[in-house]
């Protein structure tokens, strides 16, 4: 091989060098491996001359093509690596999502989920407080006979106190014999009534659901509401028992900042009679307007089952005692929600539904 | 109520900050609902003499007046018009401040500087007049520059606005809030004895008295007054009416409001002189009798009325010759008023029976001051002193007036005194107190009850004949317990909160409920709570052909009747959430409609006095409504609602049928709807919103519905719950089987995935309806099904010839008993 060249090492380095470093991705470094490295590579084109040297020489030259190589391979991998690593973030970047802005309607199956009305929300959250206190929950119809509305709670026929409860008379049977009960009432003498017939007095029950009052709609009532009726029937229970439960209950429902107070007040079916006023949710006591600056909130009625209404059921006045209470579901709602207007609640407008 | 505090120190020395006096009110049972301070900030009005009155020009609601305050002459301007030259009328110099709050400042209209205002009766709070100033002329030791309090005798004074409950007759007037705040305060309470020296001739000789239903009045009282000078009562007397919120209008009329505000007793006086004949005759109404009362309005009575009870049984008054001249206890007749020509009262005081007068109330939708106390139950032994007082009054306002010797008394069965035997430890017993005997003495003495011992621990309590509310034993004690807690207040009453044996809990049905919520919820629902009351036609707009029931007393048109489904509701709901872009919504609500009434939902049983015989309460049904309106929502989406609901519940065996033939399902769509059963009971209905409905309603677009009746739901004896026994999982490769079965429309695919089941036996671990196809290749009237058919064994891998022998059963089965080809 009079016309080989003698082999430029350090040239043929610094090329494969050159070409590897050129690369810019991945995708570039093995398109720069295949032509430094590659069988059409220089590299490999100076193995080829090997054959026309002369045995020592041969080895020392082959060595050091072989240490090039091995030079260069390692190379290669460490700007893979690099390369890699760089490509790694660059995607990351590029599929970078601010969970802050997620666009939930864009999802193909958006993940929602609804909501319960926030009565029945104060619902659940009565009853649980109840049931942890002992309490079964009982439930009795909507529309109610006379007897069971009115007159087995102490309010005969013509009783003046019926005004107190202006109600809705349905066109069946005899006029005004079928209500649409005024209150949750009714469900004391259901319980009581089924009590004796079966024989398994005592009763501890609460007992929510839908009245009805021909009450014109304002702020703070609605002509269709939620009340929640208490009854406890057993042995030895007194007003400071009445009390004592209905401070519980205050506590336990709106917090253990807002307690209750008891003032008289008249109810045909309780002796002695209360109303109950818990401590005002917006100002705790110290006065605004919402509570006309007295610290106090109205929020339900409540007694000692008046023997009247015992006898009326079976119960013999002198062996059993007990209290009933009542208050509106949808006021506790408005209270603990602070809805500045009861008719919100019947508007089912989603804007307004959805912050609960 | 309204109660001016100066009244009541009339009876007891009441002291005390204003506040307090209200926490105490509160306390005791008579709830202030507004407390009012008249005649304060007055002092700074002054009485002054019209000078001058001139128009302005160019003003015609404007007057300019130059008044005489005691001083330099003051330019006034003054849109009123009720005065003249001369008249004395109230001044608010600049710089005072209304009792409004509003502050007189100097200020010119049309060119003319005011200097100060003449102030009406309203806007010094001294009387609801408003329309012209307070013409102060005639007023004794008014003139020109006298401070009008000194000019009126006003004293400041507090009105209390009292909400006396409606067991407390006795608290109804004056006297007995001043008893029982006088209790609370601890200082003596005494009524003043009235009297007055009768000059007249004995009274039967001027009138007679007679009662033919003494059911009805017990009680019949006549007095007779002669040579009554009617005016005006004296300004003291008018004010307190005033502050009382009555609005004075002769002596006469006056002193019997006057009385009826103290005392509590209503009275009635009529010209005895325009009596058909003199006397006083109590009977029943005949029927169809009629009265023009003094409102003006023509009253029918006897006639009953439509409400319950209102058995149209009145009591009329009647002159003695028997024509009716007022309605007893609740309103006087036109023809017998005192005017300003009477000379002769005849004052008529009765007991009325509550329950009479109560009736009478209703059924005439006629309610009065006087009813509303009668009614409640009045003191049949307070009339004496009460006619007494009236004749005091009047004979201070008519200084002439010459009272009749005597008294017509017709007395018929009045209510036998009570004496309670009260045992302290029964009183501790219901209160749960700790109160010792001499302690409940000493709460009950004070408001009138007059406790003595009987026995250690017993007391003989006298109730008082002012407390028709306190009954005879054994109701009574818990009637004295009311006064005993309420006299020594409820706040102080230990609290304890009782505990039982018994646990509490949800019924099944109740959690049931819950779960099913929670389920929509889950599906992305929200709930909305659309009216029970609606309109007549608004069930039928969405297919329900049954009648509603009516409500007999509506307060509107349109919350008339009861709704036998939630559907319109759900879709008015929607609606409006659409008109405020909220479109793609889903949207439940479990609540009660109403249906036929159904025989053995009896009243009957228990009717009681007054209640109907052989009516029937309507049928309830719990629904579960879930309107299903989010984008790409339909009845295959309600399916799906179906299918988490079950899951949720456990439900087993819920089939999806087609309506049955020419029985389309109310407001669903005719061809893409579906009845829920279980075996053949049906539980509910799905599918979509039939297009024509859903256009009714303003709303485009497929929606999706599902109804289910929660009653039928949770009776485990219809609708089974699935086993609650798990099966291990295997830890062997399952192998899937596809099948495509050609079958008959007719067919439901559950079926033949039921006979895929069980052909599979205890290997098969699914079966999964994947394709539906219809079209070319296939007769019309047949579908191919397209099954998912997965095995697995516990303790091994199916070999393929298992699996073959297992596909074959399956495919064997459909065919028989399904008549399924294989496609
Ligand atoms: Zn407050």
């Amino acid at each position: 091989m009079t016309n080989a060249r003698p082999l430029d090492l350090d040239a043929l380095e610094s090329t494969a060098e050159r070409v590897l470093r050129a690369a810019t991705s991945t995708a570039e470094l093995a398109e720069a491996e295949t032509a430094a490295l590659g069988k059409r590579s220089e590299l490999a084109g100076a193995h080829r001359t090997l054959g026309a040297l002369d045995e020592s020489e041969r080895r020392r030259v082959g060595r050091e093509l072989h240490e090039l190589r091995e030079r260069m391979e390692s190379l290669a991998a460490a700007l893979r690596l690099e390369l890699q690593a760089k490509e790694r973030s660059a995607a990351l970047e590029a599929d970078r999502l601010d969970l802050s802005e997620v666009v939930v309607a864009d999802l193909r199956s958006p993940i929602v989920r609804g909501r319960t009305h926030p009565v029945t929300q104060s619902r659940d959250a009565l009853e649980d407080v109840f049931v942890a206190m002992g309490f079964k929950v009982a439930e009795g119809p909507e529309a109610e006979t006379d007897w069971y509305n009115f007159e087995a709670l102490n309010m005969p026929p013509s009783h003046p106190a019926r005004g107190m409860y202006d109600s809705f008379f349905l066109e069946l049977g005899e006029p005004e014999t079928i209500v649409l009960r005024t209150h949750t009432s009714p469900v004391q003498i259901r319980l009581m009534e089924a009590a004796v017939a079966a024989g398994t007095l005592p009763i501890h029950a609460v007992a929510p659901g839908r009245c009805f009052r021909r009450d014109t709609a304002d702020a703070s009532h609605l002509p269709v509401f939620h009340q929640v009726e208490g009854l406890v029937v057993d042995r030895k229970i007194t007003f400071g028992d009445l009390a004592g439960t209905i401070e519980a209950f205050t506590t336990a429902y709106f917090g253990p900042e807002v307690h209750s107070r008891l003032r008289p007040s008249y109810f045909p079916f309780t002796e002695p009679s209360a109303e109950y006023d818990i401590t005002c949710t917006i100002c705790l006591g110290a006065g605004c307007r919402t509570c006309s600056n007295t610290g106090w909130l109205e929020l339900g009625g409540c007694g000692m089952v008046d023997p009247a209404v015992f006898m009326a059921c079976g119960i013999d006045p002198a062996e059993w005692s007990g209290f009933a209470f009542g208050f509106g579901i949808d006021r506790c709602a408005q209270m603990r929600h602070q809805i500045p207007d009861m008719r919100a609640l019947v508007e089912n407008d989603l804007r307004f539904l959805a912050q609960f | 109520m309204r109660v001016p505090l100066s009244w009541l120190r009339d009876f007891a020395p009441i002291d005390g900050d204003v506040d307090g006096l209200v926490a105490s009110l509160d306390d005791l049972g008579l709830m202030v609902e507004g407390v009012e301070r008249v005649g304060d900030g007055l002092g700074d009005i002054v009485v002054a003499r019209v000078l001058e009155v001139a128009a302005i020009e160019g003003a015609d609601r404007i007057r300019r007046v130059v008044v005489d305050a005691g001083g330099d002459p003051l330019e006034i301007v003054c849109g009123a018009f009720n005065f003249g030259q001369g008249d004395l009328v109230p001044l608010a110099p600049v710089g005072t401040v209304l009792p409004g709050g509003m502050e007189i400042g100097r200020r010119t209209m049309r060119g003319v500087t005011s200097n100060g205002m003449l102030c009406s009766g309203r806007e010094l709070a001294l009387s609801d007049d408003g329309a012209g100033l307070l013409v102060l002329s005639g007023v004794d030791g008014a003139g020109p520059g006298v401070p009008i309090v000194d000019a009126l005798g006003i004293e400041p004074d507090v009105v209390f606005d009292i909400t006396v409950e409606g067991n407390r007759p006795d608290a109804w007037c004056m006297a007995g809030i001043a008893r029982d705040l006088a209790a609370r305060l601890g200082v003596p309470f005494s009524l003043p004895e009235p009297g007055v020296t009768p000059a007249g001739p004995p009274v039967e000789t001027l009138a007679s008295a007679a009662v033919e239903a003494p059911e009805m009045c017990p009680r019949l009282t006549v007095r007779v007054l002669e040579a009554i000078d009617v005016g005006p009562s004296p300004p003291a007397i008018a004010r307190r009416l005033t502050m009382a919120g009555m609005r004075p209008i002769n002596n006469v009329v006056d002193a019997s409001n006057y009385v009826m505000l103290e005392l509590g007793q209503p009275t009635h006086p009529y010209d005895l002189d325009r009596l058909g004949a003199p006397g006083l005759l109590v009977r029943r109404a005949r029927p169809g009798e009629t009265l023009t009362t003094l409102d003006g309005v023509e009253r029918t009575l006897g006639n009953p009325g439509r409400g319950l009870g209102e058995t149209g049984e009145d009591c009329v008054i009647c002159d003695a010759g028997g024509t009716v001249i007022g309605i007893g206890g609740i309103f006087g007749g036109a023809s017998s008023e005192i005017s300003s020509e009477t000379t002769r009262v005849l004052l008529e005081a009765a007991y009325f029976e509550p329950m009479v007068i109560a009736r009478t109330s209703k059924t005439l939708r006629l309610r009065t001051e006087a009813s509303a106390r009668f009614e409640r139950g009045c003191d049949p032994f307070g009339i004496d002193r009460a006619t007494e007082r009236f004749c005091e009054l009047l004979a201070l306002s008519s200084p002439g007036t010459r009272v009749a010797q005597g008294t017509l008394d017709v007395r018929g069965a009045l209510r036998d005194p009570i004496v309670l035997t009260l045992r302290t430890e029964a009183v501790n017993d219901l209160l749960g107190t700790a109160l010792e005997t001499e302690e409940i003495a000493g709460l009950l003495g004070p408001i009138g009850f007059r406790c003595t011992p009987e026995a250690p621990g017993v007391l003989a309590v006298d109730v008082p004949s002012n407390r028709p509310d306190v009954r005879p034993a054994p109701h009574g004690v818990a009637d004295l317990a009311e006064e005993v807690a309420r006299t020594y207040g409820y706040s102080r009453i230990a609290r304890h909160q009782p505990t039982w044996a018994e646990p509490g809990g949800l019924t099944e049905a109740q959690r049931m409920r819950r779960r099913v919520r929670e389920a929509l919820v889950g599906l992305g629902a929200t709930e909305v709570w659309t009216p029970s009351l609606v309109d007549a036609g608004e069930d039928a707009r969405v297919g329900v052909t049954a009648a509603p029931i009516a409500i007999a007393n509506p307060m509107a048109q349109d919350q008339g009747w009861l709704r036998r489904t939630q559907m319109a509701g759900l879709l008015r709901a929607l609606g409006r959430n659409r008109d405020r872009r909220q479109g793609s919504v889903r949207l439940f609500e479990v609540g009660v409609v109403f249906g036929e009434p159904t025989p053995g939902r009896s009243t009957a049983e228990r009717s009681g006095a007054g209640g109907a015989q052989g009516a029937y309460l309507p049928t309830e049904r719990e629904l579960a409504s879930l309107l299903l309106a989010a984008e790409g929502d339909d009845a295959r989406v309600a399916v799906a609602a179906l299918d988490a609901i079950g899951a949720e519940l456990r439900l087993a065996g819920l089939r999806v049928r087609p309506p049955e033939e020419g029985a389309a399902l109310g407001g669903l769509h005719p061809t893409r709807s579906a009845r829920i059963l279980s075996g053949a009971v049906p539980v509910g209905v799905l599918g979509e919103i039939d297009p024509e409905v859903a256009e009714d309603f303003g709303i485009e677009g497929r929606l999706g519905w599902l109804e289910l009746d929660l009653g039928i739901l949770a009776d485990r004896a219809v609708v089974p719950r699935r086993d609650e026994r798990t099966r291990p999982i295997s830890r062997f490769p399952s192998s899937d089987i596809d099948l495509a079965l050609v079958v008959a429309d007719p067919v439901p695919a559950d079926e033949v995935a039921d006979v895929l089941g069980a052909a599979g036996g205890e290997l098969l671990e699914s079966v999964t309806l994947f394709d539906v196809y219809r079209g070319p290749g296939l007769e019309p009237g047949r579908r191919s099904l397209a099954f998912r058919l997965r095995f697995c064994a516990p303790d091994r891998t199916l070999t393929d010839r298992e699996v073959g022998a297992l596909r074959a059963a399956c495919v064997e089965a459909a065919q028989r008993q399904m008549g399924a080809v294989l496609r």
